[in-house]
């Protein structure tokens, strides 16, 4: 086998080692508690704000709506339950959509078990939520509004800034989960309306166990941790320094180089998207080709599964990812998927190629020549397309 | 969840995978609703009832696969009674165990003969003793293999 080729960045990055050197220091050297009160501590929180202001900027949010928490999903679920509990006496109904994380998602769920009401809107084919069917489930008693600012399989951008606007005239918090976007795309969460926004640092080459939670000044949710005075009473807990740290240099070197990553994806994720379509028969492009992230491939090969393309593809040292049952642990294909309107079939036999800014076209040129062999071999074992092609 | 070297094998080297022209038996189950569909070819002598071929098509994952290349290894050269006794047990043990989600996969590759063999005897109008009408989906069987 040569060398590897990881395509699944939408699951996790590597750490990139100018971030895994601004850590090591706060590991070792600057170990210490920064709610102490000595030199050295104080220096420790110093690094804190610093990352805190990093961040911020990143975002063009203030400091002070920065929350660190240990990754997205708690974001997540602070964000929506911490709003809903806040803002039960206004009322009991949120709105999301089909295509969210199980973050989401199962966070809603365990709200729906508390007597909340949830609205789960449908997308189209592209995987874009409606705007005015958004308009028409808010309702006077709706508090929350959470879309995702990119779909973590398809890819598809929402019409953030739009939806923002309308939960904005409406009067209802808008939270966006960014765990695929953020340090991918620029945002911002003035311009775009947003109130509340989840971020994971290992999907940016940060470390695992760091994410943080933008909330806007004035938004009236309570404090998901209770304890210590850490991030201004409301998420209590010894900070993950370390961790901090890390995440705000990887938002530093992203935002830096974002311009250059952008147009360097886009690229190679184009190039794949042509060569695979046109290589390959009933093949089909899941998700917007246009509205999409940068680093994302959804593809939908008609008549085999997703996993058996993932084991081949492994055999060859390419890491990816399926929106196949067998990957998920459940006999049910992905839910995003099914919500575009694939039937069953159909959405077991995608893959997702999730690159980077260090994938080379020599990866992608490999992927392409390798993939078609792949597929035709998993199709003549099939019998979905020997009957395909008796019927023809 | 990890496959055995045994399970990696069979799905990157399945045997026996094709059809059989003119078959004695063909059957087909499972739905990709649940994402696996196999299809069992078989060639039965008529005079001595000893399986002489048999193939598969699959549309699964790597466990479906290995399930129906080992189910067809099992019953090949045995006789309709013999290859009764090839249970999902029997293609897990070959197997060397499966992942506990994936054990309807060798339900599966059970039922994908039983079909072709029922198959066999509704052509031929004959009864095969101790087979019962194979089932579609595998998820209406009892499965007491969780923790294999």
């Amino acid at each position: 086998m040569g060398k590897l080729i990881y395509m699944d960045n939408a699951a996790t990055t590597f750490v990139d080692k100018r971030v895994l050197d601004a850590m090591i220091p706060y590991l070792s050297d600057k170990c210490f508690n920064p709610s102490s009160i000595y030199d050295g501590a104080q220096d420790v929180h110093e690094a804190l704000d610093n990352a805190r202001e990093t961040i911020a900027k990143s975002l063009n949010a203030s400091p002070r709506e920065i929350y660190f928490t240990s990754c997205g999903t708690e974001s997540d679920n602070w964000a929506i339950k911490g709003v809903a509990h806040a803002n039960a006496d206004k009322g009991k109904h949120l709105i999301t959509s089909k295509i969210e994380h199980h973050a989401v998602l199962h966070t809603m769920k365990a709200l729906e078990r508390e007597g909340f009401e949830v609205t789960y809107l449908d997308v189209d084919s592209n995987g874009f939520v409606s705007l005015s069917e958004l308009e028409k489930a808010i309702r006077p008693d709706t508090i929350l509004v959470s879309i995702m600012y990119a779909n973590n399989e398809i890819g598809t951008i929402e019409p953030i800034k739009e939806i923002g606007e309308i939960c904005r005239k409406k009067g209802v918090y808008f939270h966006v989960d960014a765990v695929q976007a953020y340090a991918h795309v620029p945002i911002d969460v003035v311009a775009e309306n947003i109130d509340m926004l989840s971020v994971s640092g290992h999907k940016f080459n940060a470390m695992k166990g760091t994410g943080f939670l933008y909330i806007k000044k004035g938004v009236k949710i309570n404090t998901f941790m209770d304890g210590g005075a850490q991030e201004r009473n409301k998420r209590a807990g010894t900070e993950n320094v370390a961790g901090i740290v890390g995440m705000a240099k990887a938002s530093e070197i992203a935002f830096a180089e974002m311009d250059k990553r952008i147009k360097h994806e886009i690229e190679i994720r184009d190039y794949m998207i042509d060569r695979i379509l046109k290589e390959i028969p009933y093949s089909k492009l899941n998700g917007d080709r246009n509205k999409r992230l940068p680093n994302n491939l959804n593809i939908g090969f008609e008549f085999i599964e997703g996993e058996s393309m993932l084991l081949a593809l492994n055999d060859l040292g390419v890491y990816a990812s399926s929106g196949s049952a067998c990957t998920s642990g459940s006999l049910d294909p992905s839910h995003v998927l099914l919500a575009i309107g694939l039937p069953h079939e159909k959405a077991h036999g995608s893959l997702r190629l999730s690159i980077s800014h260090e994938t080379t076209m020599d990866d992608a040129k490999f992927v392409c020549d390798n993939l078609p062999k792949i597929v035709e071999r998993l199709r003549s074992m099939s019998p979905l397309y020997e009957d395909f092609v008796k019927n023809k | 969840m990890a496959y055995s070297e045994k399970v990696k094998d069979h799905y990157k080297n399945p045997r026996n995978v094709g059809e059989i022209e003119n078959a004695s038996g063909v059957g087909t189950v499972g739905n990709a609703k649940c994402g696996d569909i196999m299809r069992m070819y078989l060639d039965i002598d008529e005079n001595t009832g000893i399986i002489k071929d048999c193939k598969f098509k699959t549309f699964g994952c790597g466990a479906a696969v290995a399930t129906s290349s080992m189910a067809t290894e099992l019953v090949k050269g045995k006789t309709i009674e013999e290859a009764l006794k090839v249970t999902n047990k029997a293609v897990m043990e070959a197997l060397d165990g499966l992942p506990p989600v994936k054990v309807h996969c060798s339900l599966l590759a059970e039922q994908a003969i039983h079909s072709a063999l029922w198959n066999y005897a509704e052509k031929k109008g004959i009864k095969i003793e101790g087979l019962e009408k194979p089932v579609n989906d595998v998820s209406e069987l009892d499965d007491d293999d969780d923790e294999f």
